[in-house]
């Protein structure tokens, strides 16, 4: 297989959901059926991205397929000179391994729908916007240029507004898809920003060209804090998407959608594209942009697992786990754990899809009921959901055995190391601490959801297991939650394919000056055939941080357990008693932080007030100089009236009273008798001649 | 015994004339307004008469005379007339009060 050809099939798996979408919305009115069509395509697509991801790694493990045309040519413009903006895929191992995951979650979302979804009234559009969205996040991940990869990004938020707001007839789904599209809107400035800075001093938006620029020293500006803001600002548009502190508050709310949506789009795979990106551009962040980065994701974990252990919604558990995960994988990347970061992604997108998608089958199965206190038992009536759901919390809580451990076994070995190599010790407690909590709320919602007595009966008895096409999915997920599909060693992933062959930390380009010490260079001969080696130092350290993490991570997941039991399963603790003894705390955290409330008071009350002073300026300042105008206008004209109807109609009216008084007084002069006519001839005659004097 | 001469013609024509006016003028009758009028063009003709003897005229005075009777004579038919149908419409032939002149 060529590289066209591979080129060529990419570009094809990129354009079929495209062409379902514009299928199904066209004739998805007349041809209710057609959402068959829609599963067909993401089936072709799926097959498609593994013959691709096979190829890429089979025959060019470690060489990138790039193919780019010349879009527009700008011709010397001032200042600029000619500018070349192209349009292209990239396709390196992270896009083919993305591609299999987007398609196969996508694949088996689409086919969970078919049952989840059925009778909705905009069924077939459901499933064209599940097209669309599948269209755009392939092109962020496909994609060789910023440029693509904000059109994309803005597509991909489009549809996750649509998508959210499926069932727009409720005000609380109206309102969360609003207010997910604002918020990313606020990132995506940011990223607009950023991108940008980058394009004004490079005049190219592709990424490798502007990464071998910086690599030869062509920096922006010829500032480091230039590059470091550039990198911060398109870090934003991550920030938005992938719902990290302070941008998160709209993930939770966008589980108003269907959730075989909340699974593909807010769980696995859009909100994955934040993490991907930073991913793309790993390579140019600085030392300061990659603090900022950790400390962002470090806190954002934080706050997300806080919330979630006192939530009692099923998805906003998730949800809020979810935030948790993704800050993660971005604590992750700033700590220089690249490869970690991104395969903690891959593997969180298919157990927390499991997740979400065993979570809409209890949903299903307990007729839209999503509150975990009013569950319980279900283990008995659904026992497959049962089972992936529990896999996957072993997956996500970290316990050996399943990929969630290798990834986060992974990125906390990196957080350490990150300590142990700048003496940033607070980002490596953080994580720690959120792993204990994160495998404490996780068995809770296993617990509350699965396990004791039904406490609503009547649900519980109505309720059963779900189809084929809902369970299958699950099954599927759920077998990729195990370890073996990534490394045969369940205690090591340095030893699997995954780590060692496929996915590889890039080297970084950034001047030394500006970096971390042990972030390597390609420069530094630590390039040996292609093959991109760590620093001996980072090695080193990693070596070292390996086992005491992965003894603290199982310890403290175990701990979490231990304590989710102790609380829910043998109730040997009083959940409410503590909740009571520290209200404070639990109100802080069942409120999230009170950060909607932080919101409403400050960004969105300022908004309002900011919008009600300059209402009032337009009522008052420029509609009152319109009417002041106008008024000016009338006065003007009412004073010229006045001088119409007194001096013009005055001098009219004067000269026809005067017509009419001379004519009053001649008219005496005509009686009509013949007689006094004739005594004026001849006085006329006699005058005449007195005056004439003819003889 | 002094000659009779053009001036004594002419003072008599004058005399004539000025009686035909205040006849005009004062009669309320409009049959003697008519006579007032036959006045004046007799004075006229004994002028012509009078500028035929003593003037230059010749022959030529006498001839208008003649047609001044004879436009007189017609005049009055007319005149006559007119009065008539005046007299028809107003049941009078007072000049004086027939002014619908002036509306």
């Amino acid at each position: 297989m060529t590289e066209s050809v591979l080129s060529t099939l990419s570009l094809i798996i990129l354009f079929l959901p495209l062409l379902g979408f514009t299928v199904v919305i066209l004739l998805g009115k007349r041809f209710p059926k057609l959402y068959l069509f829609e599963v067909a395509i993401l089936t072709i697509a799926f097959i498609l991205s593994v013959v691709v991801m096979y190829s890429k790694l089979a025959y060019y493990l470690n060489s990138d397929i790039i193919s780019s045309f010349n879009w527009i040519t700008i011709g010397a413009a001032p200042l600029a000179g000619v500018i070349n903006i192209e349009l292209g895929i990239k396709i390196d191992n992270v896009t083919v391994i993305m591609l299999f995951v987007v398609n196969l979650i996508s694949m088996l979302v689409h086919i969970f729908s078919i049952e989840y979804m059925h009778g909705d009234q905009r069924y077939t559009r459901y499933f064209a916007n599940l097209g669309l969205f599948t269209f755009s996040m392939l092109g962020i991940v496909l994609t060789h240029n910023l440029l693509m990869m904000y059109i994309f990004w803005e597509l991909v938020g489009l549809s996750s507004y649509l998508l959210i707001g499926h069932w727009y007839e409720k005000k609380s789904a109206a309102d969360a898809a609003k207010k997910a599209f604002i918020v990313n809107r606020i990132g995506d400035i940011g990223m607009f920003i950023g991108i940008l800075i980058l394009f004004t001093h490079y005049k190219t938006f592709t990424f490798d060209t502007i990464f071998a620029q910086i690599s030869q020293g062509n920096i922006p500006f010829n500032s480091e804090a230039w590059l470091t803001a550039a990198g911060i600002l398109v870090f934003m548009g991550a920030v938005g998407k992938s719902a990290q502190f302070p941008l998160h508050v709209w993930l939770p709310d966008a589980m108003e959608g269907p959730t075989p949506v909340s699974a593909l789009i807010h769980a696995a795979t859009m909100v994955a594209a934040g993490v991907y990106l930073v991913t793309r551009i790993f390579v140019m962040l600085t030392a300061d942009a990659m603090l900022v980065i950790a400390v962002v994701g470090a806190f954002t974990s934080l706050v997300a697992a806080t919330i979630a252990l006192t939530q009692n919604d099923i998805k906003k558990v998730l949800a809020y786990s979810t935030v948790s995960q993704l800050g993660y994988m971005i604590m992750s990347l700033g700590v220089g754990a690249y490869v970690f970061a991104f395969f903690h992604l891959v593997t969180h997108a298919f157990f927390k899809a499991c997740l979400f998608l065993g979570a809409g089958s209890v949903i299903h199965a307990m007729h839209h009921e999503q509150d975990i206190r009013n569950m319980g038992g279900l283990r008995k009536k659904l026992p497959l959901t049962y089972a992936t759901f529990l896999i996957s919390t072993i997956a996500i809580s970290g316990i050996p055995l399943t990929s969630g451990f290798l990834s986060k076994d992974g990125i906390l070995a990196g957080t350490l190391a990150f300590g142990k190599l700048t003496g940033h010790w607070l980002i490596p407690i953080m994580g720690f601490t959120v792993a204990a909590m994160t495998a404490f709320y996780m068995f809770r919602l296993v617990i509350m959801t699965f396990h004791g007595e039904p406490r609503d009966h009547h649900k519980y008895d109505h309720a059963h297991e779900s189809p084929w096409v809902m369970v299958g999915p699950l099954v599927v997920l759920a077998a990729l939650s195990i370890f073996i599909w990534y490394t045969p060693n369940p205690l090591s992933p340095d030893a699997g394919w995954f780590m060692k062959e496929w996915v590889k930390t890039p080297s970084t380009v950034v001047p030394e000056s500006s970096r971390f010490e042990f972030m390597q260079s390609a420069s530094h001969e630590t390039e040996v055939h292609g093959e991109v080696v760590h620093s001996p130092l980072y090695t080193e350290t990693m070596h070292w941080a390996h086992y005491p993490a992965m003894g603290m991570s199982i310890l403290l997941a175990g701990l979490g357990i231990l304590f989710a039991f102790l609380f829910y399963q043998w109730k040997k603790i009083n959940a409410d008693n503590l909740a009571t003894k520290i209200k404070p705390l639990y109100n802080f955290s069942l409120n999230k932080w009170y950060l909607d409330e932080a919101y409403d008071a400050t960004a969105i009350s300022g908004t309002l007030n900011f919008s009600k002073i300059l209402s009032w300026f337009d009522n008052k300042i420029v509609d009152g100089a319109v009417n002041g105008a106008a008024w000016l206008g009338r006065f003007i004209s009412s004073l010229s009236g006045l001088f119409d109807t007194f001096v013009v109609d005055g001098l009219v009216n004067f000269t026809a009273f005067f017509s009419g008084f001379i004519g009053l007084a001649f008219r005496k002069l005509q009686t009509g008798k013949v007689q006094t006519y004739i005594v004026f001839v001849v006085f006329a005659v006699i005058i005449l001649l007195l005056f004439f004097k003819p003889f | 015994m002094a000659q009779v001469g053009l001036t004594h013609f002419l003072v008599v024509s004058s005399i004539l004339f000025s009686l035909g006016i205040y006849g005009i003028i004062t009669r309320k009758n409009a049959v003697m307004v008519l006579m007032g009028i036959e006045l004046i063009l007799n004075s006229a003709n004994i002028n012509f008469v009078a500028f035929s003897k003593y003037g230059n005229l010749g022959i030529n005075g006498q001839i208008v005379a003649l047609f001044v009777i004879v436009l007189a004579a017609a005049e009055a038919a007319i005149a006559l007339a007119i009065v008539l149908n005046i007299y028809k419409t107003y049941a009078n032939v007072n000049v004086d009060e027939i002014d619908h002149l002036k509306d």
